[in-house]
């Protein structure tokens, strides 16, 4: 007991000393350029606690991979020109207006003048300058370099005056402001040194000082304790006022505790340990909406996320490689009969309960109703039906002998098997869901559950597969990041892995509309071609699409403006707006 | 002493019987989904409704709740009732996997359903899975069991007789054996094998490789015992008669073993499903949709499967009964080989 007493002082005493440090926002400065946010209200004051899969790798923003370090990141740097989560809009951020040419290949920033990073320093042009040239430097290696290269060639960035910047694209690029968001502008006084001496890649590692690293984001490091949690405090110079022009954040800290598996999140979120919790899967939402009372949580449901979950059948070129047991399938992989056979024969809405507890969506495209923007409303939903999928086998050329078994045009059974990962328990679940539909077709399908690299190996390398259920997107609404999945030369073109030329002539009339779509700046005509290409992928169908799972998150009942988005980061994109409501903090104000 | 050993022996003698007749006694398919009742809770037996008290129990159908925020919200529908009803006919099946048929113990009239310990996320009756994965799940601890007596006997025998090099090679080999960390030696040979494997081959995989690993524990034992009557008098003096080595294994050494053989069978067929459940349960055992006590319970590794549907621990319940059993009777033979003894 006295001990429970005296641990009890200890923490109060240890969060009394965090909140007595939380630095107190400055006062508007003369000619500083605030945002000012009309429709935010809120208090200062209090903390959150977000739970994390892991420990984040780095707080390098330019050599960040992981998502893990990306949350954190984000959090702690500002970009020129962001997508605003709840629009899927693009919005002015550290650019405050930005004009493109009439060619689209000039885009001239003009920056919010007066502002200041984290540490004090100004911001300006030259910030702007040394942030991308580091991203474009091939020697530091960041994974936003592909961005950035169009065509091979890099895009050129110059300073106009202390305060504009001229971006000089080599050919014309559909939405290229899109690009912006998430490109973190770094500070050049801190960063110049390890750069020049090419050692930045290493720079603003775990444990880096909180001076030595500053950032324009509405938070600023304080302090990581390793295995344990991270500590961001308010940055006092942030650019953002509410309607009060009071200046955001209004929380003193936030803290990234590292939790574990998603069940290790949903149980610290449960014992009120964590505020906010994303990516939550049905099952756990289902749970903690039973419990929503006890745990005292606002829980949403915000619609079908950007994800794409499918089939895809190995249609790779085998030839030299020593897999003839799957090349001899391919006969019927290739066959579009044959797939539209199995589409027809998928119970899409068995999927969208079983799977996602009614929290999803059935997919027959590429797009799903989560992107309303880009969505092709004409592409058929058409019903279940073995019968429809049974007439066309047989007119494929395929039999059924006396047991039910299906047989091809040379009488062998059709016999294949579906490899998933087998730590996504939902996609375990649809590969068992597939195998049961297909048994209806006579098709005897082996779900395989592999350990996840071992899954990418085999679609990525090796092709030693017959079947695989995965899932894409997800990223932005936008379909330029789609052009990997689409152009027959793409990275992620799954089904056809390093195609030197088109296979079929409407994997060329795609891989047209695609290259079309990203040199076209008008919306209306972009939405045309891209149209067509949902027509063309749903009609041939490389994919079998089947479902989408809903965006679900949660947070203590006490975190105010929670607004979760479609869009990655689903809950901590307005970090800033969130506040702590709840008897006592009304009036603490700043302590 | 005898009673308990009857009573024991019964038990057992039963429990294998109605995983030998799963068929028999399960309602449905294992593989069967209902598609519409995922997750149920398991159906009431009821006795009395409006019109009084009823002899025969019947049940009444599961319904989503309408409008309900849960997906695996149900309610009964009281509309119609199913009275249970004997000696059914129901989906076919192979008893024994031999014979055709289509009788089942009980069942009621579709579109009802009674399942008795609920359903998976997939619908499928909870009551039939767990009677055909113990099938393989029990089946593959007494075929490991005994691979691995046979090898441990022949092994130790041929030590504990021959004595010498012979002897001192095999034991060594026996601690290297022994002091393998079996699950992970196990988790490592499993990812050796091809990807997917037809339930049969995996089947006979598994339990050989479980055999083959447990020999030395047998092997050492039954050393021990070949050692320490290979010199007692009346075997020597058979040998003085001119007995071979093979009569005197047979007629004088070995028989002194079998008591021991038999506590080890019943300590290791235990050990042996819980090897089985813990390789399906990580997955490396037999694949869906065929059940396995161990793929059952691998779906609660969900930390929302487990805190929300409390019947789908039943196979986990199901082990602990079948290893209790089995322990009970090897502590009794325990105590009747040292009575024998002594």
């Amino acid at each position: 007991m006295k001990l429970i007493a005296r641990l009890t002082l200890h923490v109060c005493l240890v969060t009394g000393a965090c909140f007595a440090a939380a630095p107190v926002p400055e006062a508007a400065n003369p000619g500083e350029e605030i945002e000012r946010m009309a429709d935010v209200s809120g208090h200062y004051g209090g903390h959150l606690t977000i739970g994390q899969r892991s420990e984040p790798k780095t707080l390098n923003p330019v050599t960040a991979t992981d998502a893990v370090s990306r949350e954190v990141i984000g959090r702690l740097m500002g970009d020129l020109i962001e997508i605003n989560r709840s629009t899927q809009q693009t919005e002015p951020a550290l650019a405050k207006s930005w004009k493109i040419s009439p060619d689209g290949r000039t885009f001239t920033l003009q920056l919010r003048k007066g502002i200041r990073f984290s540490d004090g320093h100004p911001f300006d042009a030259d910030d702007v300058v040394f942030s991308f040239n580091v991203y474009m430097d091939e020697a530091v290696d960041s994974p936003q370099r592909d961005l950035l290269i169009i065509d091979g060639k890099p895009i050129l960035v110059t300073k106009l005056d202390q305060y504009t910047v001229r971006f000089a694209l080599p050919r014309p690029y559909a939405a290229a402001e899109r690009l912006f968001d998430g490109l973190a502008m770094l500070p050049k006084h801190l960063l110049d040194k390890p750069y020049r001496e090419g050692h930045f890649a290493q720079a603003w590692s775990l444990n880096v000082q909180a001076s030595e690293i500053a950032g324009l984001g509405p938070f600023r490091l304080k302090q990581y304790v390793p295995g344990q949690r991270v500590v961001v405090e308010r940055n006092p110079y942030y650019w953002k006022v509410d309607q009060k022009n009071q200046r955001l954040p209004y929380l003193d800290e936030l803290v990234f505790l590292f939790v574990g598996t998603e069940d290790a999140q949903v149980m610290r979120f449960e014992a009120g340990e964590t505020d906010i919790i994303s990516r939550l899967s049905s099952e756990n939402y289902n749970l903690l909406s039973r419990e929503k009372s006890r745990v005292g949580s606002q829980l949403a449901d915000i619609g079908p996320s950007l994800e794409y979950n499918f089939l895809v059948f190995n249609l790779n070129d085998l030839s030299g490689k020593k897999l003839d047991e799957v090349a001899g399938k391919q006969a019927w992989f290739r066959d579009l009969k044959f797939r539209q056979a199995i589409s027809a024969a998928v119970d899409r809405d068995s999927i969208v309960r079983l799977v996602y507890g009614a929290r999803g969506a059935a997919m027959w495209g590429n797009v799903g109703p989560g992107n309303k923007l880009w969505i092709n409303q004409t592409i058929p939903h058409p019903q279940r039906s073995v019968e429809t999928a049974r007439q066309l086998l047989k007119s494929a050329g395929y039999s059924w002998n006396a047991a039910g078994q299906l047989l091809d045009g040379a009488r062998r059974p059709v016999e294949f098997s579906i490899i998933t990962s087998s730590s996504n328990s939902q996609r375990m679940k649809m590969a068992t869901l597939l195998q049961d539909d297909l048994a209806h077709l006579g098709m005897q399908v082996h779900v395989v559950p592999l350990e996840f690299r071992a899954m990418i190996d085999r679609i990525f390398q090796s092709f030693d597969y017959d079947a695989a259920i995965m899932a894409l997107g997800g990223g932005d609404a936008d379909p330029n990041p789609e052009m990997n999945v689409w152009a027959f030369s793409g990275t992620s073109h799954l089904w056809h892995m390093g195609e030197t030329k088109p296979a079929t002539d409407w994997e060329r009339e795609l891989d047209q509309l695609m290259q079309q779509q990203m040199v076209t700046l008008d919306y209306a005509k972009r939405k045309q071609l891209y149209d067509r290409a949902q027509q063309l992928i749903a009609e041939n169908l490389p994919f079998i699409f089947l479902g989408t799972p809903n965006i679900l998150a949660g947070a203590n009942a006490r975190v105010g403006n929670f607004h979760p988005a479609v869009l990655d980061p689903y809950t901590l994109w307005n970090a800033d707006e969130l506040y702590v409501r709840g008897p006592g903090l009304e009036n603490a104000g700043v302590r | 002493m005898r009673t308990k050993t009857a009573i024991l022996v019964a038990l057992l003698a039963g429990l294998h019987l109605v995983l030998l007749l799963a068929g028999f006694f399960a309602p449905y398919d294992p593989a069967t989904q209902n598609r519409d009742l995922p997750y149920a809770p398991p159906t009431r037996l009821h006795f009395k409704d409006s019109s009084g008290f009823h002899l025969r129990p019947f049940v009444y159908a599961w319904t989503s709740v309408p409008g309900g925020d849960q997906p695996d919200s149900y309610q009964e529908d009281h509309g119609h009732e199913y009275p249970i009803r004997f000696f059914v006919s129901g989906p076919s099946y192979k008893l024994m996997s031999l014979y055709e048929t289509s009788a089942h113990l009980f069942g009621v009239a579709e579109p009802g359903k009674v399942l008795l310990l609920g359903t998976d996320a997939y619908g499928r009756d909870e009551l039939s899975r767990v009677l055909f994965g113990g099938q393989i799940s029990v089946a593959a601890g007494i075929a490991a069991t005994f691979i691995a007596l046979l090898a441990g006997s022949i092994l130790g025998t041929v030590a504990g007789y021959y004595g010498r090099w012979i002897d001192e090679s095999l034991m060594g080999v026996t601690e290297l054996f022994l002091s393998l960390p079996w699950l992970y030696f196990l988790l490592g040979v499993r990812a050796f094998l091809p990807l997917h494997l037809s339930t049969l081959r995996t089947f006979f995989l598994l339990t050989g490789v479980i055999g083959l690993i447990g020999w030395a524990r047998p092997a050492r034992l039954v050393r021990g015992v070949v050692l320490s009557s290979r010199n007692r008098n009346y075997v020597l003096a058979a040998r003085g008669f001119g007995g071979s080595d093979f009569y005197l294994l047979r007629r004088h050494i070995l028989p002194e073993a079998f008591g021991l053989l038999l506590t080890q069978a019943s300590l290791l067929v235990p050990r042996y499903i819980a090897a089985e459940v813990t390789l399906s349960f990580f997955g490396l055992g037999v694949n869906e949709p065929v059940p396995s006590w161990g793929n059952m319970l691998s779906t609660l590794q969900q930390y929302s499967v487990l805190v929300s549907y409390g019947w789908l621990l039943t196979p986990a319940c199901a082990l602990v009964v079948t290893s209790v059993i089995y322990s009970a009777l090897a502590d009794v033979f325990h105590s009747r080989l040292k009575s024998y003894s002594t």
